[in-house]
């Protein structure tokens, strides 16, 4: 396998090729902040949190979804880098109704963490205060659209690790609704096989157990479950 | 069809055109039909029966005339005499036109004149088959010299030439962004592999623009023979067009015109009796702007949610089911066939140094001849709004002129002078976008247009990427409290911090320019914007001005 | 009570601070010239606006104080449903007689905001010490820093909930 060498934050580092600059960042102890990413499923690029400077672009990049090349020059942190993490979580805070204090993932939510790791102690956007339902029709779980920040995790950990593809998305804009199956409850669901992968890779409380408060979800078994895929671990 | 066959249809209807006495063209384009166009189409069909003269004059339904605000529209091309058009016609009128075509002395009312700067300070390319060419006849197109261009690429050129003479045009994307045409072509045709995919872009959706629509109305064949001439540079074989829901006239268009060019073998297999096959299917898009987009405009043909996604890779390398796919807008395909005939270093005669040929506007808003026009590039903005669009009505003062639809810009009084070309426009913080031109005067308010423009990409905004989904909510917050006299200094900080990280940080291009319409109407009207803020007034008298719900 | 889990350090505090208004003082009206006013809670109610103003008006610098008033929290838990009328209801019974005031507010029952909004809303706030509640030391640092007349940076020491 060929090596890539490339310079993250003025440090030379080398990365396998094909690997995201992401992938090269978290190997190399460099830190970039992500909520949509999540080891062993598809890229969405779609939270903007993972955003980096590349000398020669005058764009920003997502680190999830660029791919490192030989001599490229990246900075994942600088102070309009932060600024503009800061803004998307506060955007994110004031979307729907992330209320800490009685939420089920208090301490335990990805959100959280990117608020207070960017010291974020307000908001300065207008809430929204959309009025969003919550589905308790499953026999052991609930999705509550309030704390939804549509990462789609729990679509791609469906479709991609369990193949059963239950949830999708619905809408658009501000109205983007996470749906299972035809917009039915969950509950009904034919084609959910009551895995529980989405309530483990959900990043805030939108999904969570019924009776439970989410102290560890610990979304890192999907990296388990795909490499004993790829290596073939079950089929003897 | 071989070729020999299409000349022996276009001497026909040479022959046919030689031998009647006069032609009568309608407007069929959405805007004059809205108005009665069918109606009057229909009298002037039955009153050439009933006056006998079937076989001296042929009634015509075409593409848009440009004169929307005045129609239905119909234009007399009588054998020995100037062409006359006709405003606002109904049915007794029309009557009274084909009388005066059979009796030698036409109608004196209604008359519009054809010397005005509407018509005479025009360029053609795009629009020129308007007035001679029936949209639901080929064999029209074909006597316009149609298809001669697909003829010649076939049967004299190797597709590389046919991508040297793009590049030689400089024709760039019409769809707004202004691309060079014969880079993105060239870049597909260097990709490897088969199955590559021909597309356009029609799926207008910016308000106030309906260029796009109006070619496919009127001309549809030319679209086909740009999208034909595309794949064999390209080396595609299979073509989709992606047009939006809501023209279901162009679609219908669209659909006999594939048809008949199918028959008559300038589409499908061998095409001209060469090598060369070539197939297009329509798609219909569900009424989501940012279908514009054309990583979501692949998405969306192929059948998910669309939704754009990062680029790289460029969908010239991987684009619909991963293969090098070429999208282009409407009207980009329709510069192509002129453009082959002509050559392009000829075209490139017309325009200014980076932007070459014509662009279709569409005039709108508070202008005098609200209509679709075509210019060349580099004619000066005053030119467009006054000689050719008659000023502003009603002897109110221009105030700005909006371009580039929700991703454009507002132009002020002091740049009227502006030549109209890509760079001068995005030197000034707008952009030529598809071709809507709104113009508007001191009854606009600019925070409130600010605001219009933010709802549209709000409410369109697909809703992937944070940036996007939530900041243009919040922005239009702002704007709002702006209109409602409840915003302070530190809203506008926040709008402008806003305005920034939208831009930088959004997934596609709808997100990165959404706050085009704000940014450069405070550049340009700030202080409306401060009277807004720090007085509580709407110096236009639009705003509200007063709270609602407020403790 | 966030404020007593300070302990002793309380007294150490006493001794530099002037406690001119409290919810559990017997003062009436809000004094002029206030120094530092820590302000709990979101508003709700047209009084909680009326009050608000003028605490901003007579002080000069403004604490938010806790999630509440950083962020509306609990408080705003209403504002969904965009109208106080059912949450009431929910609380009191569909029975007006059951609560006097609750469906013609007077003087006494001050009416209900449509919507409850943090602090910053309506007014400029200087300080944010969010928590729910925030934590004893978190408001020892702020009280001492700002008795010291220095400036704050709370970034490092941001929470939620």
């Amino acid at each position: 396998m060929s090596v890539t060498t490339l310079t993250i934050n003025g440090r030379l580092v080398s990365a396998a090729e094909g690997a995201s600059i992401l992938d090269v960042a978290r190997e190399h102890d460099i830190h970039i902040p992500t909520l949509c990413h999540l080891d062993g499923l598809s890229e969405h690029g779609a939270c903007r949190l993972c955003l980096v400077e590349v000398a020669g672009s005058s764009k920003l990049q997502a680190a999830c979804m660029t791919k490192a090349v030989e001599g490229m020059v990246v900075t994942t942190d600088s102070e309009r880098l932060r600024t503009y993490r800061r803004q998307i979580v506060e955007l994110l805070l004031a979307e729907r109704n992330h209320v800490c204090s009685v939420c089920v993932a208090n301490r335990a939510c990805e959100l959280q963490d990117l608020a207070v790791s960017m010291g974020l102690h307000h908001v300065r956007y207008e809430p929204q205060a959309p009025q969003l339902a919550m589905d308790a029709s499953h026999p052991r779980w609930i999705i509550d659209h309030n704390r939804c920040v549509l990462c789609t995790r729990c679509v791609r950990v469906c479709d991609e690790i369990e193949g059963a593809h239950t949830w999708d998305v619905m809408g658009r804009g501000r109205q983007t609704l996470v749906i299972s199956d035809m917009n039915e409850p969950w509950g009904d669901s034919a084609s959910c096989t009551s895995c529980g992968k989405c309530v483990r890779v959900c990043p805030t409380g939108a999904l969570f157990e019924k009776g439970a408060v989410a102290t560890n979800k610990d979304p890192h078994f999907v990296t388990y479950l795909r490499m004993a895929r790829e290596q073939k671990l079950w089929n003897r | 069809m071989i070729v020999d066959d299409i000349a022996a249809v276009r001497d026909r209807e040479h022959a046919a055109r030689a031998a009647q006495k006069a032609r009568i063209a309608v407007c069929s384009a959405a805007g004059c039909l809205s108005t009665g166009g069918s109606a009057v189409k229909d009298a002037l069909t039955a009153a050439v029966a009933e006056q006998g003269a079937g076989t001296d004059v042929r009634v015509l339904g075409t593409g848009c005339l440009g004169l929307c605000h005045a129609g239905p529209l119909v234009r007399v091309d009588a054998q020995d005499a100037a062409p006359a058009m006709f405003e606002h016609v109904t049915p007794a009128l029309a009557v009274a036109i084909v009388s005066g075509v059979v009796g030698g002395a036409l109608p004196a009312e209604q008359r519009c004149d054809l010397t005005q700067p509407f018509f005479t300070r025009q360029h053609r390319i795009v629009t020129s088959d308007a007035g001679v060419v029936d949209a639901e006849r080929i064999e029209d197109y074909l006597a316009a010299n149609g298809y001669a261009a697909l003829e010649k690429v076939l049967t004299e050129m190797r597709p590389e030439e046919v991508v040297r003479e793009i590049s030689a045009s400089g024709l760039r994307g019409r769809g707004g962004a202004g691309y060079p045409t014969g880079l993105k072509w060239s870049t597909v045709a260097k990709a490897q592999g088969p199955g590559k995919f021909v597309v356009c872009n029609a799926d207008e959706g910016d308000p106030g623009a309906f260029m796009d629509r109006s070619v496919l109305e009127g001309d549809p064949h030319r679209v086909l023979e740009g999208m034909a001439i595309a794949a064999f540079a390209v080396g595609a074989e299979q073509g989709y067009i992606y047009v939006r829901g809501e023209y279901p006239l162009a679609i219908t268009r669209l659909k006999t015109a594939i048809r008949q060019a199918e028959r008559m073998q300038l589409l499908g297999h061998r095409i001209l009796d060469t090598q060369f096959n070539f197939r297009i299917d329509i798609r219909i898009g569900a009424g989501a702007f940012v279908c514009g987009e054309e990583t979501a405009l692949i998405s969306s043909i192929e059948g998910k949610r669309g939704t754009p996604r990062p680029r790289p890779p460029f969908p010239a390398e991987a684009g619909l089911w991963g293969r090098p796919t070429l999208i282009n807008n409407v009207e980009t395909y329709a510069n192509i066939a002129p453009i082959i005939l002509a050559g392009g270093s000829r075209f490139a005669t017309l325009g200014t140094e980076h932007s070459k040929g014509t662009k279709v506007f569409a005039l709108a808003g508070r202008i005098v001849n609200t209509g679709l026009v075509e210019v060349p590039m580099g004619i000066p903005l005053r030119e467009i709004i006054y000689d050719i669009g008659g000023g502003i009505p009603d002897g109110r003062t221009f105030k700005a002129a909006q371009t580039g639809g929700p991703s454009g810009g507002c132009i002020p009084a002091a740049h009227l002078d502006l030549p109209v070309d890509y760079e001068a426009l995005a030197g000034i913080g707008s952009i030529m976008g598809s071709g809507g031109l709104i113009v508007m005067d001191e009854t606009s308010c600019m925070v409130d247009v600010a605001r219009y423009f933010m709802e549209f990409c709000r409410d369109e905004s697909c809703g992937k990427c944070i940036p996007c989904r939530a900041g243009t909510v919040q922005m239009h917050e702002i704007l709002l409290k702006m209109t409602r006299g409840t915003a302070d200094e530190r809203d506008l900080g926040l709008l402008e911090q806003l305005a920034e990280l939208v831009t930088r940080t959004s997934l596609c291009g709808l997100g990165q320019t959404a706050a085009n319409p704000v940014m450069s109407t405070l550049h340009h009207f700030r202080e409306e914007y401060m009277a807004h803020i720090r007085d509580k007034v709407c110096p236009a008298g639009v705003c509200p001005m007063h709270a609602e719900d407020r403790p | 009570m966030s404020l007593l889990d300070m302990d002793e350090r309380l007294l150490d505090l006493a001794s530099l601070i002037d406690l001119v208004y409290s919810p559990i003082m017997d003062v009436k009206e809000f004094p002029e010239g206030v120094d530092i006013t820590l302000v709990e809670g979101a508003v709700a109610n047209e009084d909680n606006a009326r009050m608000l103003r003028l605490v901003r008006e007579r002080t000069d610098v403004l604490v938010a104080f806790g999630d509440c008033a950083v962020a509306g929290n609990v408080t705003a838990l209403r504002n969904p449903i965009a109208n106080p009328l059912p949450v009431l209801q929910r609380s009191y019974g569909p029975d007006p007689s059951r609560m006097p005031g609750l469906h013609t507010p007077d003087a006494e029952v001050p009416p209900l905001v449509t919507k409850v909004e943090n602090l910053r809303a309506l007014v400029r706030v200087d300080y944010y010490l969010p928590g729910c509640p925030p934590s004893a030391d978190l408001i020892f640092f702020v009280l001492s820093e700002l008795v010291a007349g220095r400036t704050l940076n709370l970034q490092s020491r941001a929470t939620l909930g």
